[in-house]
């Protein structure tokens, strides 16, 4: 494999062929804020949080998707990327009912997390208010599609690594939802292996156990690298949770 | 909704023949759901769920997969269609053209919202985008005939006249 | 077939046509379908009959004639008169009197010695109004496929690329990428298979040139991929129609077996080592995939989905392979380009943009229909000479090209030359080819209002910026337009707009602010003449995020 080198933010870097610019810096702990990302499942580039910028290159590239070449110049930080990300995050706060102080996943949410990291204080859009339903037919687990993000991990980790593929997306654009089967509730699904692996990937509140109340919901998401390594190279690698 | 995972027997039911037979001539691979959904609407006129179990079962994909595709696609219809259909073309002549103020119109007078079937299930009005008639701007479709050169109230009256007019005996 | 079969059916056909005294074209085009073309052709046909003139008189149903806004159109060939508006009546009379009698029927001709047909340059649309479009034989004859048989036998596929590179041919379905350096990396491209891929989704609402040039003319697409298919190293192609297009569908299958039937699509083409297959994809109704890789999902049976890239199609395509996207009509311009060679082209239209371009002229101007005009040309000629201005006492405002990925051109930038670089320079986009007018009756936030709905009703979903952001973007031009708005929310509204724009994954999104900015840039004064005064302005205050700890 050949080694390529790199600049970001003025640093030099080395990396992987093949490797993605997003791996670079976490590595290097250099920070870029993700959402539909995570490690283990395939990259989708959906949520637009990672995008940096690359010289040379008009557009601005999500880090996640974007693979190292030789002599990249690449700036993850800068007023403007600073500000696009605060407003992805702003739009996802209006876009769902989030209220943090009510809510399972209050101080283990990746969606909180992310407006503390990009600085976000006030949201100057209107909020949404979309009526969204909540399906606690499952006998372990709810899904509240107020707090979905559509960030589709549960999709890809219920169809990448249990393969199930419970979920998918509906519908379109504003209207976009996650369902299992033809819209059935999640209790009657057939295929729901009960595993409960979208419940921990899941970045939010809008998939959690049965029982919890507020902020008791601790998303583990060690297990994927666990499971990944040891379908890949017949390794089981230590089991920690953060 | 009652999650019946078994698909519905085909024997007995010629347009499941036809059905089979689309699928056969595309090896029932998965690849060719959206060309299945399209035979499958063009047999039975909607997609209810029986019959999207029935593909998803006979093309191997799951079915959430199947209901992903069956809504993100305007031309598949979940539900039936009422006995007429009033397709109003939003391009950009059409709008640009006034197709807004008929929209409005046929809104009001018919209580039924654009996208929707009217509570008697008489007329589904249903909005679409460039029908290729640009030059007789604003245009509609109405069942199979395209109307040009509209105004909100010769819309009604045209609606009005389908309505009165034998429903034709769907088979 | 060989060479020579296809040289002898063109010969046998075009004396067949010369045997024929008289040839009366209907258009059978969309446009005269829909206001009665089906009633005036079977009268034409029927009359024939009664004249007993089948021998020397044939009817026969072409592609669109171009006048949409005044159809159903009638030709007759012998002596190039043109009818327009012709109803049942006029049709017989058309035959009883024209035809038997050689006298014409004046209340319906059409003057064709106007701007409006002398400015045109046809290449794409060169055999519309002119032939059968359900012929093969009618298509050979207009020398079809002899660029195909001229590349499969005196070309190597790195000649034609190199043909196309220089003729200087640019895609026509948006962006504008040189189409011969685009074959030229699929070439190169590694892959076990390559494919072909026609984009025949017209997505943009208010065109319909793609359309046109598949109803009039299927079988110069068909060719125009073969050609791609040699010099790419693909066996396969697909087309991706839109399920709004039946009469296209229809006519595509047609031409496809007839195709494969002469030998001209199949195994061993023109008994060559040439093997090439198109198959037919049908949309389901998705704006989105026009773009090209939800294009590609959508034809692997996927929700139409945009993915980033890179990688693009032309290394990673329809089922991971090396994958050509083209236009519809970008493929139509290659058959001619080969036959007639690339110094024959890029002698037409300007030093960037080479060619011709179909145009959709539609809205509030007096010749609505389809045109084709050489590159370059002053937007002022297209609108005024050609479409004969805008109507009775109403005054030109603004052309709206690229629709709903495009922006406006306001009067006072009327001289500006139609080629890719110009456009861009004024905020607009060449687009598909729509072309709407608007005079001073169209209120621009409106229009930009229009526009931003069907973005955000068109948007997959995928993305944050472009699925909420589309939709808050709309929310803000209602509130302007409801006169409900003020300063600030234009503040947000522009910044919304540079952020959708800068950060959807694809050009969707990236493109769905572009009618907004472009009529803030010319017409900002509608916005703001429609704003609050901030002092009696009663709204909410921004929400103060609860995302405490
Ligand atoms: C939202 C969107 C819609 C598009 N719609 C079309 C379309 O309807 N027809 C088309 O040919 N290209 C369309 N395109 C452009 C295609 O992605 C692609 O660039 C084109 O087919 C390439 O062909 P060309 O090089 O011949 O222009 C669209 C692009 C976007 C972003
Ligand atoms: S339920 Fe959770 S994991 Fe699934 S899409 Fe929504 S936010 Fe993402
Ligand atoms: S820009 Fe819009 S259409 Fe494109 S991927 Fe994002 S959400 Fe989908
Ligand atoms: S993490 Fe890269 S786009 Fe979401
Ligand atoms: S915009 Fe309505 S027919 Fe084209």
């Amino acid at each position: 494999m050949a080694v390529k080198t790199l600049t970001i933010n003025g640093e030099q870097y080395s990396a992987q062929e093949g490797e993605s610019v997003l791996s670079v810096c976490r590595q290097n702990k250099i920070p870029i804020p993700t959402l539909c990302h995570l490690e283990g499942l395939s990259t989708v580039g959906a949520c637009r949080l990672c995008l940096v910028q690359i010289e040379g290159i008009p557009k601005l590239l999500p880090a996640c998707t974007t693979k190292v070449e030789e002599g990249m110049v690449i700036t993850t930080s800068n007023q403007k990327l600073d500000k696009y990300r605060r407003m992805i995050v702003a739009l996802l706060a209006s876009e769902g009912n989030h209220v943090c102080a009510v809510c399972v996943a209050n101080n283990h949410c990746e969606l909180q997390d992310l407006a503390y990291e990009v600085g976000l204080v006030r949201v100057r859009y209107p909020y949404l208010f979309p009526k969204k339903s909540l399906d606690a037919t499952h006998k372990e687990y709810v899904m509240d599609h107020n707090r979905c993000v559509l960030c589709t991990r549960c999709v890809r980790v219920c169809d990448e690594v249990e393969g199930a593929h419970v979920w998918d997306v509906a519908g379109r654009g504003i209207d976009c939802e996650i369902v299992t089967g033809l819209d059935y509730s999640w209790g009657s699904s057939q295929t729901c292996t009960e595993c409960g692996k979208c419940v921990m990937v899941c970045p939010t509140g809008a998939l959690f156990e049965k029982g919890v109340t507020v902020s008791e919901m601790e998303k583990k998401k060690d297990f994927l690298k666990y499971i990944i390594t040891a379908r890949q190279k017949r390794e089981w690698v230590a089991f920690t949770n953060e | 909704m009652s999650p019946v995972e078994q698909p519905k027997h085909p024997s007995g039911d010629n347009r499941f023949k036809l059905l089979d037979r689309a699928i056969t001539k595309h090896q029932a691979r998965g690849d060719a759901l959206i060309e299945i959904l399209h035979v499958a609407q063009g047999i039975f006129g909607y997609l209810e769920n029986d019959l999207l179990i029935y593909v998803a079962r006979s093309l191997k994909l799951p079915l959430s997969r199947v209901y992903g595709v069956a809504t993100f696609y305007h031309f598949f219809n979940l539900k039936p269609k009422g006995e007429h259909t009033f397709v109003l073309c939003m391009g950009t002549a059409c709008y640009v053209k006034g197709a807004e103020q008929i929209q409005t119109a046929l809104e009001e007078h018919y209580q039924c919202r654009f996208g929707d079937t009217t509570k008697d299930n008489s007329v589904s009005f249903i909005t679409a985008r460039c029908v290729g008639s640009c030059g007789l701007a604003p245009v509609a479709v109405l069942d199979d005939a395209v109307v040009g050169k509209l105004t909100p109230d010769e819309s009604i009256r045209r609606v009005e006249q389908v309505k009165l007019s034998v429903p034709e005996v769907v088979s | 077939m060989t060479l020579e079969d296809l040289q002898d059916l063109a010969e046998q056909e075009r004396e067949r046509q010369d045997q024929k005294k008289h040839r009366v074209l209907f258009c059978s085009a969309a446009g005269c379908a829909s206001c009665g073309a089906d009633k005036v052709s079977a009268a034409l046909k029927a009359k024939v009959k009664e004249h007993a003139l089948d021998k020397e008189c044939e009817v026969i149903g072409t592609g669109c004639m171009g006048l949409c806004g005044e159809g159903p159109l009638v030709k007759v060939q012998s002596d190039d008169t043109m009818y327009r508006n012709v109803d049942v009546r006029t049709a017989e009379k058309i035959v009883e009197s024209h035809i038997v009698n050689g006298k014409k029927v004046d209340a319906h001709v059409c003057d064709t010695n106007v701007p409006f047909f002398t400015s045109q340059t046809r290449i794409v649309l060169e055999n519309c109004g002119r032939t059968n479009s359900e012929s093969i034989d009618e298509y050979v004859a207009a020398e079809g496929y002899a660029g195909l048989a001229k590349a499969l036998t005196e070309m190597q596929p790195a000649d034609v690329i190199e043909e196309v590179r220089k003729s200087g041919l640019r895609g026509r379905g948006g962006a504008g990428y040189s189409t011969g350096l685009k074959w030229g990396i699929v070439r190169k491209a590694h892959g076990e298979q390559k494919y072909v891929v026609c984009n025949a989704d017209e997505g943009d609402p208010g065109a319909f040139m793609d359309r046109s040039v598949l109803e009039g003319d299927p079988h110069r697409v068909l060719e125009g991929m073969a050609i791609a298919g040699y010099a790419v190293g693909a066996q396969q192609g697909y087309i991706y129609c839109r399920a709004e297009y039946p009469l296209a569908i229809e006519r595509l299958k047609l031409a496809i077996k007839q195709a494969e039937k002469a030998g001209l699509l199949g195994n061993r083409i023109l008994e060559s080592q040439f093997n090439f297959r198109i198959d037919i994809r049908i949309g389901a109704g998705a704006f989105v995939c026009g773009e090209e890789t939800a294009l590609l999902a959508s034809i692997e049976g996927k929700r139409g989905n945009p993915r980033p890239r890179p990688p693009f199609p032309s290394e990673k395509g329809l089922w991971g392979m090396p994958t050509v996207i083209n236009n519809v009509e970008t493929y139509a311009n290659v058959a001619p380009i080969i036959r007639k060679g690339s110094d024959w082209f890029a002698g037409i239209g300007t030093e960037k943009s080479k060619g011709t371009k179909v145009f959709a002229l539609a809205g509030n101007i007096r010749n609505t229909g389809l045109i084709e005009v050489p590159m370059g040309i002053p937007l002022r000629t297209i609108i005024f000479d050609i479409g004969g201005g805008t109507p009775d006492g109403t005054e030109f405002k603004a052309a709206q090209t690229g629709g709903p990925s495009g922006g406006c051109i306001p009067a006072d930038q009327l001289d500006l030359p139609v080629d890719y670089e110009s456009l861009m320079k004024v905020g607009s986009i060449m687009g598909s080819g729509g072309l709407i007018v608007m005079d001073s009756t169209s209120r621009m936030v409106e229009v930009a209002k229009f526009f931003m709905q069907f973005c955000m009703d068109e948007s997959c979903g995928k993305c944050i910026p472009c699925r909420v952001g589309t939709r808050h973007i709309y929310g803000l031009l209602d509130k302007i337009s409801k006169k409900k708005a003020t300063q600030d929310d234009m503040v947000l509204l522009e910044e919304l707009c540079m952020m959708v724009k800068e950060t959807s994954l694809c050009g969707l999104g990236q493109s769905a602010p572009n009618p907004v900015l472009s009529t803030l840039r010319f017409f900002r004064h509608e916005y703001e003449q429609l704003l609050q005064p901030v002092e009696t302005f009663e709204g909410e205050p921004g929400i103060v995020v609860d995302f405490e700890k």
